[in-house]
Protein backbone atom coordinates (compact mmCIF):
# COMPACT_ATOMS: atom_id res chain seq x y z
CA UNK A 1 0.00 0.00 0.00
CA UNK A 2 2.62 2.54 0.54
CA UNK A 3 4.11 4.95 -1.86
CA UNK A 4 7.63 3.49 -1.80
CA UNK A 5 6.63 0.06 -3.06
CA UNK A 6 6.32 0.98 -6.62
CA UNK A 7 8.74 3.87 -7.37
CA UNK A 8 12.12 1.58 -7.58
CA UNK A 9 10.14 -1.12 -10.19
CA UNK A 10 7.51 1.18 -11.79
CA UNK A 11 8.97 4.58 -12.06
CA UNK A 12 7.95 5.77 -15.62
CA UNK A 13 10.66 6.99 -17.75
CA UNK A 14 9.77 11.06 -17.73
CA UNK A 15 10.02 11.33 -13.98
CA UNK A 16 13.86 10.32 -14.97
CA UNK A 17 14.42 13.90 -16.90
CA UNK A 18 15.24 13.04 -20.23
CA UNK A 19 16.16 16.33 -21.55
CA UNK A 20 18.00 16.85 -24.63
CA UNK A 21 21.02 19.16 -24.05
CA UNK A 22 19.76 22.54 -24.24
CA UNK A 23 16.53 21.89 -21.71
CA UNK A 24 14.14 23.19 -23.93
CA UNK A 25 12.81 19.64 -25.68
CA UNK A 26 11.46 16.59 -24.57
CA UNK A 27 11.33 13.05 -25.77
CA UNK A 28 8.71 11.13 -25.06
CA UNK A 29 9.42 7.84 -23.39
CA UNK A 30 6.72 5.84 -24.89
CA UNK A 31 7.25 6.25 -28.51
CA UNK A 32 10.61 8.50 -28.66
CA UNK A 33 8.84 11.71 -30.11
CA UNK A 34 11.41 14.69 -29.66
CA UNK A 35 8.84 17.77 -28.61
CA UNK A 36 9.64 21.04 -27.96
CA UNK A 37 8.34 22.17 -24.07
CA UNK A 38 6.19 24.83 -25.33
CA UNK A 39 4.36 22.76 -27.41
CA UNK A 40 4.28 20.10 -24.58
CA UNK A 41 3.03 22.61 -22.68
CA UNK A 42 0.09 23.59 -25.32
CA UNK A 43 -0.59 20.19 -25.27
CA UNK A 44 -0.79 19.41 -22.09
CA UNK A 45 1.91 17.32 -21.51
CA UNK A 46 0.63 14.71 -23.79
CA UNK A 47 2.87 12.92 -26.75
CA UNK A 48 1.67 14.60 -30.02
CA UNK A 49 2.50 11.47 -31.61
CA UNK A 50 1.21 8.78 -29.41
CA UNK A 51 -1.03 10.28 -26.77
CA UNK A 52 1.14 9.02 -23.96
CA UNK A 53 0.41 11.07 -20.85
CA UNK A 54 3.77 12.69 -18.68
CA UNK A 55 3.15 12.79 -14.87
CA UNK A 56 2.49 16.55 -13.90
CA UNK A 57 1.29 18.33 -10.88
CA UNK A 58 -1.12 20.13 -8.69
CA UNK A 59 0.40 23.77 -10.88
CA UNK A 60 -0.41 21.99 -14.60
CA UNK A 61 -3.65 20.67 -14.15
CA UNK A 62 -5.13 23.98 -12.18
CA UNK A 63 -3.75 25.69 -15.36
CA UNK A 64 -5.55 23.98 -17.72
CA UNK A 65 -8.37 22.78 -15.94
CA UNK A 66 -9.65 25.95 -13.64
CA UNK A 67 -10.91 29.95 -15.11
CA UNK A 68 -8.16 31.64 -15.46
CA UNK A 69 -6.73 32.98 -11.66
CA UNK A 70 -9.85 31.80 -10.25
CA UNK A 71 -7.93 29.07 -7.60
CA UNK A 72 -7.65 30.31 -4.61
CA UNK A 73 -5.56 27.95 -2.39
CA UNK A 74 -6.42 26.46 1.30
CA UNK A 75 -3.90 25.44 3.59
CA UNK A 76 -0.94 26.06 1.21
CA UNK A 77 1.68 25.92 4.11
CA UNK A 78 -0.04 22.69 6.26
CA UNK A 79 3.29 20.66 6.65
CA UNK A 80 4.06 17.16 8.55
CA UNK A 81 4.68 17.28 12.20
CA UNK A 82 6.52 13.96 12.06
CA UNK A 83 4.72 12.63 14.62
CA UNK A 84 6.46 9.36 14.97
CA UNK A 85 10.39 10.99 15.01
CA UNK A 86 10.06 8.13 12.00
CA UNK A 87 13.68 7.23 10.91
CA UNK A 88 14.85 4.77 8.65
CA UNK A 89 18.10 5.07 6.87
CA UNK A 90 17.51 8.65 6.83
CA UNK A 91 15.11 10.94 9.16
CA UNK A 92 11.82 11.51 8.15
CA UNK A 93 11.43 14.98 8.78
CA UNK A 94 15.09 15.37 6.79
CA UNK A 95 12.90 14.22 3.67
CA UNK A 96 9.86 16.53 4.37
CA UNK A 97 12.63 19.62 4.33
CA UNK A 98 14.07 18.36 1.17
CA UNK A 99 10.96 17.51 -0.52
CA UNK A 100 9.89 21.29 0.26
CA UNK A 101 12.81 23.09 -0.77
CA UNK A 102 13.46 21.19 -3.77
CA UNK A 103 9.55 21.48 -5.00
CA UNK A 104 7.91 24.57 -3.11
CA UNK A 105 5.25 22.41 -2.24
CA UNK A 106 4.20 21.64 1.34
CA UNK A 107 3.01 18.39 0.81
CA UNK A 108 1.32 16.07 -1.51
CA UNK A 109 -2.13 17.48 -2.07
CA UNK A 110 -2.94 21.51 -2.93
CA UNK A 111 -6.30 22.00 -1.95
CA UNK A 112 -8.82 25.21 -2.98
CA UNK A 113 -11.82 26.49 -4.68
CA UNK A 114 -11.90 27.84 -8.05
CA UNK A 115 -14.23 28.42 -11.03
CA UNK A 116 -15.03 26.27 -13.90
CA UNK A 117 -16.49 27.67 -16.75
CA UNK A 118 -17.75 30.00 -14.39
CA UNK A 119 -18.88 27.54 -11.61
CA UNK A 120 -17.66 27.43 -8.10
CA UNK A 121 -15.63 23.97 -7.37
CA UNK A 122 -13.37 22.78 -4.59
CA UNK A 123 -10.56 20.99 -6.22
CA UNK A 124 -8.26 18.58 -4.40
CA UNK A 125 -5.00 17.52 -6.38
CA UNK A 126 -2.32 15.53 -5.65
CA UNK A 127 1.76 16.12 -6.43
CA UNK A 128 3.36 12.94 -6.82
CA UNK A 129 6.32 14.40 -6.69
CA UNK A 130 6.27 15.18 -3.03
CA UNK A 131 7.55 12.09 -1.45
CA UNK A 132 5.59 9.65 -3.81
CA UNK A 133 2.14 11.87 -3.82
CA UNK A 134 1.74 9.71 -0.41
CA UNK A 135 -0.86 9.98 1.98
CA UNK A 136 -0.10 11.48 5.80
CA UNK A 137 -1.78 13.45 7.98
CA UNK A 138 -1.45 16.70 5.73
CA UNK A 139 -2.96 15.12 2.79
CA UNK A 140 -5.81 13.79 4.85
CA UNK A 141 -6.35 16.93 6.82
CA UNK A 142 -6.20 19.11 4.02
CA UNK A 143 -8.52 17.16 1.96
CA UNK A 144 -10.77 16.88 5.06
CA UNK A 145 -10.99 20.80 4.96
CA UNK A 146 -11.85 21.30 1.58
CA UNK A 147 -14.30 18.53 2.02
CA UNK A 148 -15.75 20.67 5.01
CA UNK A 149 -15.67 23.57 2.50
CA UNK A 150 -17.35 22.15 -0.10
CA UNK A 151 -19.97 21.09 2.03
CA UNK A 152 -20.43 24.46 3.39
CA UNK A 153 -20.54 26.40 0.38
CA UNK A 154 -22.17 23.71 -1.58
CA UNK A 155 -19.44 22.99 -4.04
CA UNK A 156 -19.28 20.28 -6.49
CA UNK A 157 -15.48 18.48 -5.50
CA UNK A 158 -12.96 17.32 -7.49
CA UNK A 159 -10.11 15.35 -6.48
CA UNK A 160 -7.18 14.30 -9.16
CA UNK A 161 -5.16 11.41 -7.38
CA UNK A 162 -1.79 10.94 -8.23
CA UNK A 163 -0.42 8.74 -5.79
CA UNK A 164 1.44 5.39 -4.29
CA UNK A 165 -0.91 5.30 -0.81
CA UNK A 166 -0.31 6.07 2.41
CA UNK A 167 3.07 7.42 3.88
CA UNK A 168 4.69 4.70 5.63
CA UNK A 169 6.51 7.26 7.87
CA UNK A 170 3.38 8.35 9.79
CA UNK A 171 2.35 4.58 10.60
CA UNK A 172 -1.10 4.32 12.03
CA UNK A 173 -1.74 7.89 11.78
CA UNK A 174 -1.62 7.83 8.13
CA UNK A 175 -3.77 4.80 7.59
CA UNK A 176 -6.10 6.30 9.62
CA UNK A 177 -6.20 8.93 6.76
CA UNK A 178 -8.37 7.11 4.84
CA UNK A 179 -10.82 6.83 7.32
CA UNK A 180 -11.04 9.68 8.16
CA UNK A 181 -11.28 11.70 4.15
CA UNK A 182 -13.78 8.83 3.51
CA UNK A 183 -16.35 9.39 6.37
CA UNK A 184 -16.11 12.92 5.77
CA UNK A 185 -17.07 12.19 2.29
CA UNK A 186 -20.49 10.62 3.67
CA UNK A 187 -21.47 14.64 4.17
CA UNK A 188 -21.09 15.45 0.56
CA UNK A 189 -22.98 12.37 -0.02
CA UNK A 190 -26.06 12.74 2.23
CA UNK A 191 -25.82 16.82 1.05
CA UNK A 192 -25.94 15.67 -2.71
CA UNK A 193 -22.80 17.37 -3.84
CA UNK A 194 -21.34 15.87 -6.20
CA UNK A 195 -17.84 14.16 -6.41
CA UNK A 196 -15.80 13.34 -8.99
CA UNK A 197 -12.75 11.18 -8.92
CA UNK A 198 -9.78 12.10 -11.62
CA UNK A 199 -7.56 8.95 -11.45
CA UNK A 200 -4.11 9.64 -13.06
CA UNK A 201 -0.96 7.65 -13.11
CA UNK A 202 -0.19 6.03 -11.12
CA UNK A 203 -3.04 5.71 -8.44
CA UNK A 204 -2.37 2.80 -5.81
CA UNK A 205 -2.72 1.56 -2.63
CA UNK A 206 -4.24 3.56 0.73
CA UNK A 207 -5.26 6.28 -1.82
CA UNK A 208 -7.06 4.03 -4.66
CA UNK A 209 -8.97 2.27 -1.53
CA UNK A 210 -10.35 5.18 0.05
CA UNK A 211 -11.49 8.57 -1.91
CA UNK A 212 -9.94 8.16 -5.15
CA UNK A 213 -12.53 5.24 -5.49
CA UNK A 214 -15.69 6.85 -3.70
CA UNK A 215 -16.07 9.37 -6.38
CA UNK A 216 -19.88 9.93 -8.26
CA UNK A 217 -18.09 10.04 -11.08
CA UNK A 218 -14.53 7.80 -11.89
CA UNK A 219 -13.04 9.82 -14.49
CA UNK A 220 -9.33 8.11 -15.38
CA UNK A 221 -6.51 9.13 -18.21
CA UNK A 222 -5.61 6.93 -20.56
CA UNK A 223 -3.05 4.33 -19.20
CA UNK A 224 -3.16 4.96 -15.72
CA UNK A 225 -1.69 2.35 -13.34
CA UNK A 226 -4.68 2.16 -10.53
CA UNK A 227 -4.78 -0.44 -8.29
CA UNK A 228 -4.51 -1.63 -4.18
CA UNK A 229 -2.12 -3.77 -4.62
CA UNK A 230 1.35 -2.77 -6.00
CA UNK A 231 2.31 -5.36 -9.27
CA UNK A 232 5.29 -6.32 -7.91
CA UNK A 233 3.36 -7.04 -4.81
CA UNK A 234 0.87 -9.73 -6.80
CA UNK A 235 3.94 -10.90 -8.74
CA UNK A 236 5.91 -12.22 -5.82
CA UNK A 237 2.33 -13.51 -3.95
CA UNK A 238 1.28 -15.46 -6.93
CA UNK A 239 4.81 -16.00 -8.73
CA UNK A 240 3.43 -15.86 -11.88
CA UNK A 241 3.01 -13.21 -14.80
CA UNK A 242 0.62 -10.33 -14.76
CA UNK A 243 -1.49 -10.23 -17.84
CA UNK A 244 -1.34 -7.53 -20.39
CA UNK A 245 -2.61 -3.95 -19.50
CA UNK A 246 -3.47 -5.51 -15.77
CA UNK A 247 -4.21 -2.32 -13.85
CA UNK A 248 -4.29 0.15 -16.26
CA UNK A 249 -6.80 2.24 -16.94
CA UNK A 250 -8.61 0.26 -20.00
CA UNK A 251 -8.43 -2.62 -17.63
CA UNK A 252 -10.70 -1.13 -14.82
CA UNK A 253 -13.43 0.33 -17.31
CA UNK A 254 -13.75 -2.86 -18.44
CA UNK A 255 -13.95 -4.50 -14.76
CA UNK A 256 -16.50 -1.83 -14.05
CA UNK A 257 -14.78 0.55 -11.55
CA UNK A 258 -14.20 3.58 -14.36
CA UNK A 259 -17.04 5.72 -15.31
CA UNK A 260 -14.88 6.70 -18.71
CA UNK A 261 -11.29 7.43 -19.97
CA UNK A 262 -10.68 10.98 -20.71
CA UNK A 263 -7.59 12.48 -22.77
CA UNK A 264 -5.88 15.22 -20.56
CA UNK A 265 -6.89 17.55 -23.51
CA UNK A 266 -11.11 16.53 -22.90
CA UNK A 267 -10.39 16.65 -18.75
CA UNK A 268 -11.61 19.85 -18.41
CA UNK A 269 -14.76 19.78 -21.18
CA UNK A 270 -15.79 16.19 -19.78
CA UNK A 271 -15.77 17.94 -16.20
CA UNK A 272 -18.17 20.77 -17.47
CA UNK A 273 -20.42 18.20 -19.32
CA UNK A 274 -20.79 15.65 -15.90
CA UNK A 275 -21.22 18.74 -14.20
CA UNK A 276 -23.93 20.36 -16.03
CA UNK A 277 -25.79 17.13 -16.86
CA UNK A 278 -25.79 16.67 -12.81
CA UNK A 279 -26.45 19.83 -11.02
CA UNK B 1 0.25 -29.38 16.32
CA UNK B 2 3.44 -29.24 18.11
CA UNK B 3 3.85 -26.44 20.74
CA UNK B 4 5.30 -23.21 19.21
CA UNK B 5 7.77 -21.34 21.35
CA UNK B 6 9.07 -17.98 20.58
CA UNK B 7 12.74 -17.11 21.28
CA UNK B 8 11.71 -15.09 23.95
CA UNK B 9 9.41 -17.60 25.94
CA UNK B 10 12.01 -20.28 25.80
CA UNK B 11 13.59 -19.69 28.93
CA UNK B 12 10.42 -19.72 31.20
CA UNK B 13 9.69 -22.50 28.96
CA UNK B 14 12.43 -24.85 29.99
CA UNK B 15 12.55 -23.67 33.72
CA UNK B 16 8.24 -24.71 33.35
CA UNK B 17 9.65 -27.87 32.27
CA UNK B 18 11.85 -28.67 34.66
CA UNK B 19 8.93 -27.41 37.22
CA UNK B 20 6.63 -30.48 36.03
CA UNK B 21 9.41 -32.56 35.85
CA UNK B 22 9.45 -32.42 39.70
CA UNK B 23 6.03 -32.60 40.18
CA UNK B 24 5.81 -36.32 39.22
CA UNK B 25 8.77 -36.70 41.60
CA UNK B 26 7.29 -34.35 44.57
CA UNK B 27 5.48 -37.19 46.42
CA UNK B 28 8.13 -39.83 47.00
CA UNK B 29 11.13 -36.65 47.03
CA UNK B 30 10.93 -33.94 50.14
CA UNK B 31 11.10 -31.38 47.74
CA UNK B 32 8.91 -28.85 48.44
CA UNK B 33 10.47 -25.89 49.18
CA UNK B 34 12.51 -26.62 46.19
CA UNK B 35 9.76 -26.81 44.03
CA UNK B 36 8.12 -22.97 45.75
CA UNK B 37 11.24 -21.75 44.94
CA UNK B 38 11.58 -22.34 41.71
CA UNK B 39 7.52 -21.63 41.10
CA UNK B 40 8.83 -17.97 42.44
CA UNK B 41 11.61 -17.89 39.97
CA UNK B 42 9.56 -18.72 37.06
CA UNK B 43 6.72 -16.24 37.67
CA UNK B 44 9.29 -13.23 38.56
CA UNK B 45 11.11 -14.12 35.23
CA UNK B 46 7.54 -13.89 33.17
CA UNK B 47 7.23 -10.57 34.54
CA UNK B 48 10.40 -9.31 34.10
CA UNK B 49 10.15 -10.93 30.32
CA UNK B 50 6.80 -9.58 29.31
CA UNK B 51 6.99 -6.19 30.60
CA UNK B 52 9.96 -5.65 28.73
CA UNK B 53 8.57 -6.58 25.49
CA UNK B 54 10.06 -4.93 22.74
CA UNK B 55 7.92 -3.83 19.39
CA UNK B 56 8.92 -6.52 17.50
CA UNK B 57 8.29 -8.94 20.24
CA UNK B 58 4.52 -8.40 20.52
CA UNK B 59 4.45 -8.25 17.02
CA UNK B 60 5.58 -12.39 17.61
CA UNK B 61 2.83 -12.55 20.51
CA UNK B 62 0.23 -11.36 18.17
CA UNK B 63 0.97 -13.91 15.12
CA UNK B 64 1.53 -16.64 17.72
CA UNK B 65 0.15 -19.68 15.63
CA UNK B 66 -1.59 -20.59 19.17
CA UNK B 67 -3.39 -17.77 20.13
CA UNK B 68 -7.00 -17.43 20.35
CA UNK B 69 -8.66 -16.82 16.80
CA UNK B 70 -12.29 -14.96 15.82
CA UNK B 71 -14.18 -18.15 15.76
CA UNK B 72 -12.50 -19.02 19.22
CA UNK B 73 -13.46 -15.51 20.71
CA UNK B 74 -16.95 -15.78 18.89
CA UNK B 75 -17.71 -19.23 20.58
CA UNK B 76 -16.15 -18.49 23.93
CA UNK B 77 -18.02 -15.19 24.19
CA UNK B 78 -21.12 -15.74 23.00
CA UNK B 79 -24.32 -17.90 24.35
CA UNK B 80 -25.78 -17.93 20.60
CA UNK B 81 -24.29 -17.88 17.24
CA UNK B 82 -25.53 -18.18 13.98
CA UNK B 83 -22.86 -17.99 11.31
CA UNK B 84 -24.07 -16.08 8.01
CA UNK B 85 -21.89 -16.82 4.97
CA UNK B 86 -21.80 -15.16 1.82
CA UNK B 87 -22.04 -11.38 -0.48
CA UNK B 88 -24.66 -11.89 -2.00
CA UNK B 89 -22.74 -11.02 -4.84
CA UNK B 90 -20.02 -13.74 -6.15
CA UNK B 91 -19.22 -16.48 -3.38
CA UNK B 92 -18.55 -16.47 0.55
CA UNK B 93 -15.44 -15.35 1.52
CA UNK B 94 -13.64 -17.97 4.30
CA UNK B 95 -11.18 -15.16 5.44
CA UNK B 96 -13.38 -13.54 7.20
CA UNK B 97 -16.18 -15.43 9.37
CA UNK B 98 -19.41 -13.53 11.08
CA UNK B 99 -23.12 -13.87 11.60
CA UNK B 100 -25.55 -13.21 14.67
CA UNK B 101 -25.12 -13.70 18.44
CA UNK B 102 -26.16 -13.07 21.86
CA UNK B 103 -23.33 -11.54 23.84
CA UNK B 104 -24.75 -11.49 27.51
CA UNK B 105 -27.73 -9.15 27.30
CA UNK B 106 -26.93 -8.02 23.69
CA UNK B 107 -28.37 -9.37 20.67
CA UNK B 108 -25.49 -8.11 17.77
CA UNK B 109 -23.73 -8.90 14.77
CA UNK B 110 -20.45 -10.41 15.47
CA UNK B 111 -17.46 -11.09 12.46
CA UNK B 112 -13.92 -11.03 11.98
CA UNK B 113 -11.18 -12.13 9.93
CA UNK B 114 -10.20 -15.57 10.77
CA UNK B 115 -7.20 -18.04 10.16
CA UNK B 116 -6.45 -21.34 10.42
CA UNK B 117 -4.07 -23.33 12.23
CA UNK B 118 -2.74 -25.36 10.16
CA UNK B 119 -1.93 -25.45 6.95
CA UNK B 120 -4.78 -27.07 5.25
CA UNK B 121 -7.11 -24.65 7.15
CA UNK B 122 -4.81 -22.13 6.30
CA UNK B 123 -5.07 -22.03 2.89
CA UNK B 124 -9.03 -22.75 3.38
CA UNK B 125 -8.80 -19.24 5.05
CA UNK B 126 -6.82 -17.76 2.57
CA UNK B 127 -4.42 -17.10 6.04
CA UNK B 128 -6.99 -14.62 6.85
CA UNK B 129 -6.39 -12.53 3.98
CA UNK B 130 -9.95 -11.40 2.36
CA UNK B 131 -10.88 -10.58 -1.25
CA UNK B 132 -13.32 -8.13 -2.06
CA UNK B 133 -15.62 -10.21 -1.82
CA UNK B 134 -15.26 -10.37 2.03
CA UNK B 135 -15.31 -6.80 2.45
CA UNK B 136 -18.57 -7.13 0.60
CA UNK B 137 -19.71 -9.80 2.89
CA UNK B 138 -18.90 -7.81 5.56
CA UNK B 139 -20.32 -4.70 4.38
CA UNK B 140 -23.92 -7.34 3.71
CA UNK B 141 -24.17 -8.26 7.35
CA UNK B 142 -23.59 -4.48 8.75
CA UNK B 143 -26.32 -3.20 6.35
CA UNK B 144 -28.17 -6.30 7.84
CA UNK B 145 -27.45 -5.02 11.65
CA UNK B 146 -28.70 -1.90 11.05
CA UNK B 147 -31.77 -2.32 9.49
CA UNK B 148 -32.38 -4.68 12.66
CA UNK B 149 -31.09 -2.23 15.00
CA UNK B 150 -28.33 -4.62 15.93
CA UNK B 151 -24.49 -3.31 16.95
CA UNK B 152 -21.56 -4.24 14.97
CA UNK B 153 -18.29 -6.07 16.59
CA UNK B 154 -15.64 -6.53 14.74
CA UNK B 155 -12.61 -8.37 14.95
CA UNK B 156 -9.17 -7.60 13.15
CA UNK B 157 -6.63 -10.01 12.66
CA UNK B 158 -5.58 -10.22 9.12
CA UNK B 159 -1.81 -9.64 7.29
CA UNK B 160 -3.29 -7.69 4.94
CA UNK B 161 -5.82 -7.78 2.28
CA UNK B 162 -4.68 -10.23 -0.16
CA UNK B 163 -2.96 -9.12 -3.76
CA UNK B 164 -3.86 -11.09 -6.37
CA UNK B 165 -4.96 -10.87 -10.03
CA UNK B 166 -8.81 -11.60 -8.83
CA UNK B 167 -8.79 -9.59 -6.12
CA UNK B 168 -8.17 -6.86 -8.53
CA UNK B 169 -10.11 -7.55 -11.15
CA UNK B 170 -12.95 -7.51 -8.54
CA UNK B 171 -12.34 -4.08 -7.02
CA UNK B 172 -10.33 -5.24 -3.77
CA UNK B 173 -9.36 -0.95 -3.40
CA UNK B 174 -13.34 -0.10 -3.77
CA UNK B 175 -14.45 -2.84 -1.67
CA UNK B 176 -12.11 -1.32 1.35
CA UNK B 177 -13.10 2.05 0.04
CA UNK B 178 -16.61 1.36 0.00
CA UNK B 179 -16.51 -0.46 3.34
CA UNK B 180 -14.69 3.03 5.57
CA UNK B 181 -17.84 5.23 3.57
CA UNK B 182 -20.65 2.95 4.76
CA UNK B 183 -19.28 2.40 8.37
CA UNK B 184 -18.73 5.59 8.82
CA UNK B 185 -22.68 6.66 8.10
CA UNK B 186 -24.12 3.26 9.67
CA UNK B 187 -26.48 3.63 11.82
CA UNK B 188 -25.97 1.47 15.01
CA UNK B 189 -22.55 1.64 17.24
CA UNK B 190 -19.94 -0.06 15.99
CA UNK B 191 -16.96 -1.66 18.50
CA UNK B 192 -13.92 -2.59 16.89
CA UNK B 193 -11.27 -4.84 18.29
CA UNK B 194 -7.60 -5.76 17.28
CA UNK B 195 -6.97 -9.18 17.90
CA UNK B 196 -4.27 -9.77 16.44
CA UNK B 197 -2.67 -8.34 13.05
CA UNK B 198 -4.14 -5.02 12.03
CA UNK B 199 -2.12 -5.07 8.75
CA UNK B 200 -2.58 -1.68 6.92
CA UNK B 201 -6.43 -1.11 4.59
CA UNK B 202 -6.85 -4.18 4.85
CA UNK B 203 -7.79 -4.69 8.46
CA UNK B 204 -9.36 -1.06 8.23
CA UNK B 205 -11.85 -2.44 5.67
CA UNK B 206 -14.04 -3.70 8.89
CA UNK B 207 -12.05 -1.16 11.09
CA UNK B 208 -14.18 1.70 11.13
CA UNK B 209 -15.77 2.19 14.65
CA UNK B 210 -17.31 4.39 17.73
CA UNK B 211 -15.24 2.34 19.73
CA UNK B 212 -11.68 1.00 19.10
CA UNK B 213 -9.97 -1.84 21.67
CA UNK B 214 -7.08 -3.35 21.35
CA UNK B 215 -5.83 -6.09 23.23
CA UNK B 216 -2.37 -5.96 24.65
CA UNK B 217 0.32 -7.63 22.09
CA UNK B 218 -1.34 -7.05 19.06
CA UNK B 219 0.11 -4.72 16.31
CA UNK B 220 -2.30 -2.12 13.99
CA UNK B 221 -0.38 -0.26 11.41
CA UNK B 222 0.08 1.21 8.45
CA UNK B 223 2.52 -1.44 6.82
CA UNK B 224 4.12 -4.90 8.21
CA UNK B 225 7.49 -4.64 10.02
CA UNK B 226 8.56 -6.70 7.36
CA UNK B 227 7.59 -5.00 4.45
CA UNK B 228 8.42 -1.70 5.78
CA UNK B 229 11.77 -2.56 6.10
CA UNK B 230 12.26 -4.01 2.53
CA UNK B 231 10.84 -0.56 1.33
CA UNK B 232 12.92 1.60 3.39
CA UNK B 233 15.95 -0.04 4.09
CA UNK B 234 15.69 -2.19 0.89
CA UNK B 235 16.49 -5.48 2.79
CA UNK B 236 13.99 -7.80 4.83
CA UNK B 237 16.83 -7.63 8.06
CA UNK B 238 15.52 -4.27 9.35
CA UNK B 239 12.06 -5.72 10.91
CA UNK B 240 13.15 -5.06 14.82
CA UNK B 241 13.96 -1.29 13.39
CA UNK B 242 10.77 -1.11 11.23
CA UNK B 243 8.63 -2.18 14.04
CA UNK B 244 10.03 0.04 16.28
CA UNK B 245 10.05 3.11 14.32
CA UNK B 246 6.74 2.43 13.14
CA UNK B 247 5.29 2.47 17.07
CA UNK B 248 2.67 -0.08 16.21
CA UNK B 249 1.95 -1.56 19.63
CA UNK B 250 -1.17 -0.77 21.83
CA UNK B 251 0.38 1.29 24.40
CA UNK B 252 1.88 3.49 21.11
CA UNK B 253 -1.71 3.74 19.86
CA UNK B 254 -3.30 4.93 22.77
CA UNK B 255 -0.98 7.44 22.79
CA UNK B 256 -1.33 8.30 19.73
CA UNK B 257 -5.31 8.62 19.98
CA UNK B 258 -6.12 5.89 17.15
CA UNK B 259 -7.48 3.36 19.71
CA UNK B 260 -9.39 4.25 23.12
CA UNK B 261 -8.76 0.80 25.03
CA UNK B 262 -6.32 -1.52 25.62
CA UNK B 263 -7.69 -5.27 26.85
CA UNK B 264 -5.14 -6.81 29.40
CA UNK B 265 -3.80 -10.14 28.19
CA UNK B 266 -2.85 -12.84 30.46
CA UNK B 267 0.45 -13.20 31.89
CA UNK B 268 2.55 -14.27 28.68
CA UNK B 269 0.00 -13.47 26.13
CA UNK B 270 -3.63 -14.20 24.99
CA UNK B 271 -2.47 -17.88 23.91
CA UNK B 272 -1.70 -18.70 27.62
CA UNK B 273 -4.90 -18.40 28.64
CA UNK B 274 -7.92 -19.05 26.32
CA UNK B 275 -11.03 -18.54 28.62
CA UNK B 276 -9.31 -16.20 30.45
CA UNK B 277 -9.11 -14.07 27.52
CA UNK B 278 -12.06 -14.66 26.33
CA UNK B 279 -14.12 -13.09 29.93
CA UNK B 280 -11.98 -10.36 29.67
CA UNK B 281 -12.50 -9.81 26.33
CA UNK B 282 -16.53 -9.91 26.61
CA UNK B 283 -16.87 -8.11 29.72
CA UNK B 284 -15.11 -5.34 27.77
CA UNK B 285 -17.59 -5.45 24.79
CA UNK B 286 -20.80 -5.39 27.72
CA UNK B 287 -19.38 -2.54 29.31
CA UNK B 288 -19.21 -0.88 25.66
CA UNK B 289 -22.35 -1.31 24.20
CA UNK B 290 -24.53 -0.92 27.20
CA UNK B 291 -22.83 2.51 26.89
CA UNK B 292 -22.89 2.64 23.13
CA UNK B 293 -26.47 1.71 22.62
CA UNK B 294 -27.77 4.63 24.68
CA UNK B 295 -26.44 7.31 22.39
CA UNK B 296 -29.23 8.34 19.23
CA UNK B 297 -28.09 7.24 15.58
CA UNK B 298 -27.49 10.37 14.27
CA UNK B 299 -25.49 11.46 17.41
CA UNK B 300 -23.16 8.26 17.49
CA UNK B 301 -22.67 9.14 13.49
CA UNK B 302 -21.64 12.63 13.38
CA UNK B 303 -19.14 11.68 16.72
CA UNK B 304 -18.04 8.85 14.63
CA UNK B 305 -16.77 11.08 11.44
CA UNK B 306 -15.28 13.42 13.97
CA UNK B 307 -13.59 10.82 15.98
CA UNK B 308 -11.72 9.96 12.84
CA UNK B 309 -11.50 13.62 12.03
CA UNK B 310 -9.10 14.63 14.81
CA UNK B 311 -6.68 11.49 13.52
CA UNK B 312 -3.08 13.26 12.35
CA UNK B 313 -0.45 15.18 13.36
CA UNK B 314 0.49 18.58 11.37
CA UNK B 315 1.92 21.76 12.01
CA UNK B 316 0.16 24.93 10.48
ZN1 LIG C 1 4.85 9.50 -27.73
Amino acid sequence: MPWFRRSKVNISPDTQKRELPDGLWEKCPSCGEIIHKKQLELNLWTCLKCDYHWRIGSKEYISFLLDKNSFKEMDRKMRSADPLEFRDTKKYSDRIAEAIKKLDLYDAVRTGTGKIEGRDVALGCMDFEFIGGSMGSVVGEKLARLIDKAYKDKLPTIIISRSGGARMMEGAYSLMQLAKVSARLTKLAEAGIPYISVLTDPTTGGTTASYAMLGDIHIAEPKALIGFAGPRVIKQTIGKDLPEGFQKSEFLLEKGFIDFISHRKDLRTNIIRVLDLLI
Amino acid sequence: MAKTILDFEKPIFELEQKLEEMRKFSDRLDIEKDMVRLEEKVRQLKEEVYKGLTRWQRVQLARHPERPYTLDYIYAMTESFVELHGDRLFRDDKAIVGGLAQLGNHKVVIMGQQKGRDTKSNLYRNFGMMNPEGYRKALRLMKLAEKFNKPVITMLDTPGAFPGIEAEERGQAEAIARNLFEMARLKVPIIVVIIGEGASGGALGIGVGDRILMLENCWYSVISPESCSSILWRSWDYKEQAAEALKLTAPDLLEQGIIDRIIPEPLGGAHKDHKQMADTLKTALIEELDALIKIKPEKLVTARIEKFGKMGVFVE
